[in-house]
């Protein structure tokens, strides 16, 4: 019979980093205000991340006023697929993604047909700021869509895999693959249902997998053994996302990174209030790797490639011993 | 760390600080710590307003006796910048009058009066009658009407006291025929419409203001009723029930045919009322009241009773604050809207709990409903809002007159819901249910429901409520708590739930 509670004193043995922790230790002290808008803003992180040269799935256009939207045909007729977003949303809310065309209807990924009227009543409630922190006025943006990497075949229902890796001063902390599944509704948020799996920091490799807080051996929907999930191009990956700290200065963040079969890795948002179910899907407590960086005494500034070899390495040996309890 | 013990010694300097002002509260001023049981008394303030002309103004206003039915004078002050102030006996009534030589503009005078709850009978209860009439005018049609109806009255009574029920009983039917509604034509309040037939029957009658004293309430006007010599005594009846005595907690302000406030030299004059119960013995009550510590000075009772009964809320808004604090912080509770919470739970102080809390749910369930329809019907953020705010209160007036039909009089305390928090609750949690499913709706919904539930069974606390309004500074201690909590990095108690999957491992 599985447990209900864990004690204060085993989840101080993981070094599992809670919520309060989280907000005042590393938010509040890493996270200066006035960055905020950077990462809140998705339009504005791609803009951002293009004078960086990381690469961002490719922007179509952006609506901003009202108006524009009563001929916004005009601007999808020569898109087959794509993905509309408010620019301000959080936690994944508002996303529609279109994965192809049925006459005059659109079809979006779970299947459902979306007539014009439709995409432009979501594109009103994004403007008016449903979907934005506190209601603010925002504008949608409306981007091609990723082509998933193959290593991924069979993994996600629906939506796209993408991958979450903590980044704490630079050095890449923790990853986590987050697959969609029925039950989230082709979303890859982890409190509605998506299936978490813990990466290893020096291979891209499965470690745990988890889904509504428990763990899990396959994938619910396509039945796919989780530990055979091996990403590609793992290093290049880590180092998009150690390049989010340069680009953004925010001290404690959470990347998120979707992998294109053709173009590679793709900065997809940044997150500066990254959530902490990645430490259940990795087994782990974030606490132990970020109070190492922490004590680490910068004589030089290193680059994103020295500080990704520095988290492979030293991270991939707390992997491997692979005993939950010894920091 | 040097940093932390800093921030940790001030906490508790502030704690003590805190305790420390209200031990030295309770030494000096007498104040008690715990609520008495003793008789309650109700500070009355009134305010005149009116708009001076400019040239010499003097302002008249009826005072309740010495001894009333119920009650017994314990002070009286009357607070007016500028003014001469006087109180003067006038053939049995007494009155307060302000004097000015020259006054313009908007003027505010103040009266205000301590009353203990006393069982005396008032001496004027066995007054004999002396011959006033307050007889109008009639048309002959009226008279017709005004007898046919006395006639029916009589047939059903026995007594000046039954008779007075029974016309009361025909006046308010709705079945009666054309002579009431007759009668009322006339531009006569029911008071004085009772007043007239009784004259007409022969039945001495004599006109009173009543108060209805209830606590924490500003801005109440005085209400007409009658009284009804028996032959032995005056009985007071209520006009619009017909409830022949006196009801507990009801002030007889003013008696006779005399207006209650006269201005001369100005215009638009009225006269509003505030009143507050204190717990504190009356006997603490002036010890307090006549010290002239800096605490007394310093305390909340010194102003006018009008802001006192604000202040009596307001001091309880750091015990809600604290509860939310506490839920979300410590315990991990999702609500909707952070201090939301609160807001019902003051709202739940006026309409007590079980009515409070059936008319939250059902109003926003119906919205939830209504919610359900907009979301089709295409509309901007900012107008949908302003949509639901007008559905918000036509839910609440539709609730309050089926329920007041229906004899529930508490359905007509919803109205102290905030409307415009009430709606967006609504968005959001319709937008909740969209996203993340009714589960959802029902966790953080249930979540809001549980802190205002719990914050307002701890502001309704006799003793809280005691402490927060006569220690103020013991909201230091909450203020050091609620900052204490804020530098709390601990586990949630919900994670200890949220990561059990660690053991499994």
């Amino acid at each position: 019979m599985p447990k209900r509670w864990i004690s204060v004193a085993r989840l101080k043995q993981f070094g599992m980093l809670g919520m309060n922790c989280r907000n005042v230790d590393f938010i509040n002290r890493y996270n200066a205000r006035n960055l905020f808008p950077l990462v809140d803003n998705k339009l504005k992180t791609k803009l951002l991340a293009q004078d960086y040269d990381v690469p961002t799935p490719g922007l179509r256009f952006v609506v901003r006023e009202q108006h524009e939207i009563s001929h916004i045909e005009r601007q999808l007729v020569e898109l087959d697929s794509f993905a509309l977003k408010p620019a301000k949303g959080s936690g994944g809310k508002g996303i529609l993604v279109v994965t192809g065309r049925k006459g005059d209807d659109f079809v979006r990924s779970s299947g459902a047909l979306l007539t014009i009227a439709d995409i432009r009543r979501h594109m009103s409630n994004i403007l008016a700021g449903l979907y934005s922190l506190g209601g603010a006025s925002d504008v949608a943006i409306v981007e091609d869509l990723i082509a998933f990497d193959d290593c991924f075949a069979g993994f996600s229902h629906e939506g796209v895999p993408d991958i979450r890796i903590i980044v704490f001063k630079g050095y890449p902390v923790m990853a986590m693959l987050r697959l969609a599944t029925h039950a989230s509704d082709g979303k890859a948020n982890l409190h509605q249902g998506a299936v978490g799996v813990g990466l290893s920091l020096d291979s891209g490799r499965c470690l745990n997998a988890v889904q509504f807080s428990k763990t899990i051996k396959d994938h619910p929907d396509t039945g796919r053994r989780l530990s055979e999930i091996q990403v590609h191009g793992w290093r290049d990956i880590m180092v998009l996302a150690s390049q989010c700290y340069d680009m953004t200065g925010l001290g404690y963040i959470g990347t998120d990174v979707v992998l294109d079969k053709v173009l590679g890795p793709q900065l997809l948002e940044l997150n500066a209030r990254p959530g902490l179910a990645i430490q259940v899907a990795n087994g782990r407590g974030l606490l132990p790797r970020l109070r190492h960086i922490e004590s680490l005494t910068a004589r030089r500034r290193l680059s994103p490639e020295q500080r990704v070899d520095y988290s492979m390495r030293h991270f991939a040996e707390v992997d491997a011993a692979s005993q939950p309890g010894v920091p | 760390m040097n940093q932390k013990r800093t921030f940790y010694t001030i906490l508790v300097l502030m704690a003590l600080c805190g305790i420390v002002l209200a031990v030295m509260r309770h030494i000096m001023t007498g104040t008690p710590f715990f609520p008495g049981q003793e008789k309650s008394v109700w500070l009355v303030e009134a305010r005149v307003d009116f708009e001076a002309d400019g040239g010499p103004v003097s302002a008249s206003l009826s005072l309740p006796d010495v001894k009333t039915p119920g009650f017994e004078l314990y002070e009286e002050q009357a607070a007016s910048p500028g003014y001469g102030f006087a109180i003067l006996e006038e053939n049995g009534n007494r009155r307060a009058e302000w004097t000015k030589r020259e006054a313009s503009g908007e003027q505010a005078l103040y009266y205000s009066a301590q009353l203990v709850e006393s069982d005396d009978d008032s001496p004027s209860n066995s007054d004999e009658p002396t011959d006033q009439e307050h007889r109008v005018y009639w048309e002959d049609a009226q008279e017709l009407a005004a007898k046919q109806v006395l006639d029916r009255a009589r047939e059903t009574s026995s007594s000046p006291e039954s008779m007075t029920r029974e016309l009361i009983k025909l006046l308010n039917s709705e079945d009666s025929q054309q002579n009431t509604s007759l009668l009322r034509a006339e531009k006569l309040n029911d008071a004085e419409l009772l007043m007239n037939l009784l004259d007409r029957a022969g039945i001495a009658t004599r006109s009173v203001m009543a108060l209805y004293l209830e606590d924490a309430r500003r801005r109440q006007t005085l209400t007409p009723m009658v009284e009804v010599y028996t032959g032995e005594e005056w009985k007071l009846v209520n006009p619009e029930t017909g409830e022949v005595g006196l009801p507990p907690n009801v002030l007889l302000w003013h008696r006779g045919g005399v207006s209650v406030l006269d201005v001369a030299g100005g215009g638009e004059s009225r006269v509003a009322f505030s009143m507050i119960r204190q717990t504190v013995p009356a006997a603490e009550l002036v010890q307090a009241k006549n010290s002239d510590s800096v605490f007394t000075r310093l305390g909340v009772q010194r102003l006018p009773i009008e802001e006192q009964s604000m202040f009596k809320f307001l001091l309880l808004l750091p015990l809600g604050a604290a509860v939310v604090v506490f839920m979300r912080v410590i315990i991990g509770l999702k609500t909707s809207g952070t201090f939301m919470p609160i807001l019902i739970a003051l709202a739940f102080l006026q309409t007590s709990l079980i009515p409070g809390l059936i008319s939250f749910v059902s109003v926003v369930a119906m919205g939830l409903l209504l919610r359900s329809y907009l979301s089709r019907l295409n509309l901007l953020l900012v107008a949908r809002i302003a949509t639901l705010i007008v559905l918000v209160i036509f839910i609440i007036s539709a609730l309050s007159v089926i329920g007041y039909q229906m004899g529930y009089s508490t359905g007509m305390t919803i109205t102290f819901f905030p409307m415009i928090i009430i709606a967006w609750t609504i968005e959001r949690m319709s937008i909740l249910w969209e996203e993340e499913g009714p589960k959802e709706v029902l966790k953080q919904g249930g979540g809001s429901l549980l802190v205002a539930v719990l914050a307002y069974l701890l502001m309704q606390t006799q003793m809280l409520v005691h402490l927060s309004f006569n220690f103020p500074e013991l909201n230091l201690v909450l203020l050091a708590l609620i900052l204490a909590m804020g530098q709390y990095t601990g586990y949630k108690l919900t994670e200890l739930r949220r990561f059990r999957a660690m053991d499994e491992l």
